[in-house]
């Protein structure tokens, strides 16, 4: 049973230079307690994605065109934004990407975890600080350090603070954008590991963007690969990552020097990300792609399942 | 992949570089020692902090080192006056990490590439002919279109802005590049691309690296020899199938071991590491990586542990390894 999914999302930004198409009919289903890997690299369209659902999208540049996110039987597209606040924090929370500058450094880590209990649970400030302090022990901090500012904490630190404000209010479901790409990698393992055993403790979904091919493998259930604002393939870990049909996502494992493996020379995928103020009618990825042909320039394909639960979005499914 | 040539290029002994802070001296980089062979690539990885960048600059002298010596062809280039060391750059030169904030937004990629020759005085502004030729040279040999010649670099992405960035470094023909992190800004895909390209141009001009990175499996591809860098120190140095097939120093295992791998059939058994990297700022004696590992003894924590070598050109700092042999 899917309990959030997105049904053709089409995104654009306004922007001086043009019409920015920054997701392009994007459909996905979460289900209850499984992590969603989400991949691609630099404006693909992740983040847009994210800010979707958490209704947190730029309201002058950002236009969501059509397309629907339900929750729980409830369009979130549709919410006010009273409804959107019940809902954001205490059933759907969202951890950024850089620990750094999330958190307000003029304010006590305990204080903003309590500031997001308090405003869901409707409990006194001393409740909500009495939880901060389980939040902090639950993360792996001291619950002595909840009088201490964020610049007080390291890098990791401060991830599992942003954590345990995600998690204050045992929501149903995390988005993570790139938890880990700014810690080092042995502080990522423990951040990693911590969010998973969370995670089952408290039986929540996750959605975690991230473009490291390698996190996505030994965290997630189910992968989609998303290039220039498109699912380009969809599927379980397994099939991503041992039966992988795009060539986007070939190109994309050839691309990474990988540790078990001595590789002499890496393949790249040649030329950049299609400018996506164009709009194309072919393939998106036809002009990086070494077995396109006239039919990828002329039409563009559809996502189709090609095994159970495996879908790929190109003609020629290499 | 390099010239088997067993010169050494470069030598480095000793070496430290501590700041003053005001809460006392920060151990950068301390007693550092290795070699490089012409055309070898000795790969640096550490975590963020553990001095792998001032180890870098320290060597180019960007940073004036504390004590030791850095030799070049035989000449300690720390003995050199300002004059002697300008003369000395055109051999040693740096890829900095982020093309973003290492080029100057004002700068045209033409006149980025012909600042270093200029300034070295490889050509006279008046040669306009042949400094635009050896600018397009320099472009074709980094893989930037002609058309780029007049482009700013807001115009151009990451990947392009750090082919300006290598264009620079080789301008001056250089024996030695230092490569501060030179793909980390750049998406996959480009990183390859530009990895690549490094790999290209040491082959076709002898170009020895010293590469620093906290991506390990860059360095494994890249490297002859690798260093692992923790607090200032070196722990561990060696061939790169020494260090991924035998790693023996405590941190390596559990930096290699932390490593998330791209394949969802092999799990990764995680070695724990306690805690986080301590401050660097007045360090005690013993060993940097003690209050971290799991298989500290008491010895561990009052005095440090020398390089010792476990097999030929595969050298551990660990009292618990030493004890082994």
């Amino acid at each position: 049973m899917s309990f959030l999914s997105i049904d053709n999302l089409k995104v654009d930004y306004v922007t001086d230079d043009g019409i920015v198409h920054a997701l392009n009919g994007v459909s996905l289903e979460l289900v209850q307690g499984e992590t969603l890997g989400l991949v691609g690299e630099t404006g693909a369209g992740k983040t847009t994605m994210a800010k979707c659902i958490m209704g947190i999208l730029p309201k002058r540049t950002g236009k969501i065109r059509s397309g629907e996110i339900t929750f729980e039987e409830k369009n979130l597209l549709k919410c006010s934004e009273k409804e959107l606040q019940s809902i954001r924090g205490a059933q759907i929370a969202m951890i950024f990407q850089d620990p750094m500058t999330s958190l307000n450094p003029v304010l006590t880590v305990g204080e903003q975890i309590a500031e997001a209990v308090e405003n869901h649970e409707r409990c006194g400030k001393a409740r909500a600080m009495e939880r901060a302090e389980e939040m902090l022990e639950l993360v792996g901090i001291p619950a002595e350090r909840v009088h201490e500012y964020p610049h007080q904490f390291s890098g990791g630190m401060k991830q599992r603070v942003v954590i345990a404000i995600a998690l204050a209010c045992n929501p149903k479901m995390l988005i993570a954008d790139e938890p880990t790409t700014a810690l080092d990698v042995t502080i990522q393992a423990q951040v990693l590991e911590m969010m998973q055993s969370l995670k089952r403790q408290l039986n929540t979904s996750m959605l975690l963007i991230t473009h490291d091919l390698g996190v996505v493998a030994q965290n997630c259930d189910r992968v989609a690969v998303i290039y220039a604002g498109e699912i380009v393939e969809y599927g379980t870990v397994m099939d991503v990552f041992k039966r992988m049909k795009h060539p986007y996502t070939q190109g994309l494992f050839s691309s990474i020097p990988q540790i078990n493996a001595d590789v002499k020379r890496l393949n790249s995928i040649p030329g950049l990300m299609l400018d996506p103020t164009l709009d194309v009618e072919g393939c998106r990825f036809c002009d990086r792609c070494k077995y396109a042909t006239e039919e990828c320039r002329i039409n563009h394909p559809e996502l189709v399942e090609i095994e159970s639960g495996h879908s790929v979005r190109c003609f020629q499914k290499k | 992949m390099s010239l088997t040539n067993n010169d050494t290029l470069l030598q480095v002994n000793n070496l430290k570089k501590y700041f003053p802070t005001p809460h006392g001296l920060l151990y950068a980089v301390d007693n550092v020692s290795f070699n490089i062979n012409k055309g070898d690539t000795l790969g640096v990885v550490g975590e963020s902090g553990c001095g792998k960048s001032t180890l870098g600059r320290s060597i180019l002298r960007l940073h004036e080192p504390t004590a030791g010596e850095v030799i070049f062809e035989g000449k300690n280039i720390l003995s050199l006056n300002h004059a002697q060391m300008k003369h000395m750059r055109k051999d040693m030169q740096l890829i900095f990490q982020d093309p973003y904030e290492s080029l100057n937004p004002r700068m045209t990629v033409s006149q980025a590439i012909q600042a270093p020759m200029l300034i070295q005085g490889m050509y006279k502004s008046k040669d306009k002919a042949a400094l635009e030729k050896r600018t397009l040279e320099m472009m074709d040999m980094v893989g930037l279109a002609r058309r780029l010649v007049n482009s700013y670099p807001h115009e151009l992405d990451g990947g392009r802005r750090q082919r300006i960035g290598i264009a620079r470094a080789l301008a001056l023909k250089p024996k030695f590049i230092v490569c501060d992190e030179p793909v980390s800004a750049l998406d996959v895909s480009i990183q390859a691309q530009v990895l690549n390209l490094l790999q290209d141009l040491q082959e076709q001009l002898g170009l020895t690296y010293m590469f620093i990175t906290h991506d390990l499996s860059v360095v494994k591809h890249l490297s002859t020899q690798i260093m692992v860098m923790y607090l200032g120190q070196t722990v561990e140095i060696g061939s790169p199938d020494q260090l991924f097939h035998n790693p023996c120093h405590p941190y390596t295992k559990a930096l290699l071991s932390a490593i998330p791998i791209p394949d969802p059939e092999i799990k990764m058994e995680r070695i724990q590491l306690k805690g986080e990297i301590t401050s660097p700022i007045n360090v005690g004696p013993g060993c940097r990586f003690a209050k971290r590992c799991v298989y500290a003894k008491p010895e561990c924590h009052e005095r440090s542990c020398e390089m010792t070598e476990v097999e030929s050109g595969h050298k551990v700092a660990c009292f618990m390894v030493k004890d082994m042999m």
